[in-house]
């Protein structure tokens, strides 16, 4: 039976602490271009122009069905032979955000599709007009809709983020690596890595569930 | 330094058997975990309760990853002998599905309305009847899309055992790689060989769910 050692590990604070900001960091990144990505996706999704449609299907099907694992090595590998050499942060932030992208696409997508055809018919009839009826019948509750997928798809990019270690970007779960080959405390590392991540997740649920209760506060009224 | 051959790709194609035992393997300790979690989160001891959720959360809040450095290093700490990648890979994809499909079944077993398990009661059907007969049948309908969604995540989510060094589809993709210096040949053949095991899922997944609301 091998005995468990923690106290080696406190040296290493800077290390998961710098992991720790450049997890935050990617999760930011990803998520904003992710967002931008899943709007206009959304809004191509919708377009009268059947080429685009195919194309965005075409995007989210690919990279929902393969691994992000594979499309990062794929980023990470191949742009070098088409001589765009980026450095490991970078292709992580691309990959991630492709595949952000995808799922967020998917996400509005589904939120703007689940507003009854007759609530917009009901603006028309009103006078509003398109930008009107977007905005105030269309918008706000789509928004409810969306909101619960997003943020437990923004934390599950967050646990995705430690796949960024597989092309060496420093981020967390590479610094665990760097501990470990330091330490040789492996089983250690990776627990308390593991408990930092559940920490991050748990305060960014507690975070999205707060926000949530303060944006979507109005009553359904149904 | 070789050429990207039609043996790599069969090579690849031979390494699909692999990702496929990690998914048999999953599923077939996890499943029964994850209905105990489910039914544990939806019963009526408090403390099962608590405890079941706080797995589910647990394990929710790690990434795969983790679990997988967490179970490759950490079983040898806690049997104290030797494992073989197997058998931590196995481990660590067991409850990963144990967490995620009970979260999924949790959902479905409470989507069934609670007249329905009182109605049972009435009848004088013990708890295991109801379930059995009333509740269960009704939850796998509601639940069948998700599931099946779950089994692509679960596919894709396999290849991150190539990183303990476990050759599956995605390890052989590496290999491919840096034996043929055609980075691009092979991660495409090994993307396309995921897409074509999970595509067919994703479109099952929807039809199911097309059906299932279809007939509300």
């Amino acid at each position: 039976m091998l005995q468990l050692n923690f106290n080696q590990l406190w040296r290493y604070q800077d290390e998961f602490l710098h992991g720790m900001s450049l997890t935050l960091l990617l999760t930011l990144v990803a998520t904003v271009a992710g967002l931008a990505i899943g709007l206009a996706g959304a809004a191509a999704a919708g377009s009268r122009f059947a080429a685009l449609r195919l194309l965005v299907r075409s995007y989210v099907e690919v990279i929902r069905n393969t691994p992000a694992l594979i499309q990062l090595f794929l980023i990470f590998f191949v742009l070098p032979y088409a001589g765009l050499r980026l450095p490991p942060v970078y292709a992580a932030a691309t990959a991630l955000s492709i595949y952000m992208g995808a799922y967020a696409t998917e996400i509005i997508r589904g939120g703007l599709a689940s507003i009854p055809r007759s609530q917009v018919e009901a603006g028309q009839c009103l006078g509003l007009t398109r930008w009107q009826v977007f905005r105030h019948v269309i918008l706000p509750p789509a928004l409810r809709n969306i909101y619960p997928s997003i943020t437990s798809q923004i934390v599950l990019l967050l646990l995705g983020t430690s796949l960024a270690s597989q092309v060496s970007a420093p981020e967390l779960f590479h610094a665990a690596a760097f501990v470990e080959s330091r330490t040789f405390r492996s089983f250690e590392v990776y627990a308390v890595v593991c408990a930092i991540y559940f920490t991050l997740v748990l305060a960014f649920r507690l975070a999205f569930a707060g926000i949530g209760r303060i944006a979507f506060r109005w009553p359904t009224g149904r | 330094m070789r050429g990207f051959t039609i043996s790599d790709f069969l090579t690849m194609l031979a390494a699909v058997q692999w990702t496929a035992t990690l998914v048999v393997l999953a599923l077939a300790f996890g499943a029964p975990l994850a209905l105990l979690l489910a039914r544990m989160c939806t019963g009526r001891s408090r403390i099962a309760r608590l405890v079941a959720t706080g797995i589910l959360q647990l394990v929710q809040g790690v990434p795969v990853l983790g679990l997988l450095m967490f179970f490759y290093f950490g079983m040898p700490v806690f049997l104290g002998i030797k494992v073989p990648a197997l058998v931590s890979v196995g481990a660590a994809f067991t409850i990963f599905t144990a967490a995620f499909l009970g979260e999924i079944w949790r959902g479905g077993i409470q989507a069934v309305h609670v007249a329905q398990g009182e109605a049972a009661a009435c009848l004088g059907l013990t708890r295991w009847q109801t379930f059995r007969h009333v509740i269960a049948p009704q939850a796998f309908r509601i639940a069948l899309p998700a599931t099946v969604g779950f089994l692509v995540q679960l596919i894709k989510n396999t290849s991150l055992a190539s990183v303990v060094g476990f050759v599956e589809l995605a390890r052989a993709g590496q290999l491919a790689s840096a034996a043929t210096f055609q980075p691009l040949l092979s991660y495409a053949c090994v993307a396309a060989i995921y897409f074509a095991l999970c595509f067919p899922l994703t479109l099952w997944s929807r039809s199911l769910e097309d059906k299932l609301n279809g007939a509300r």
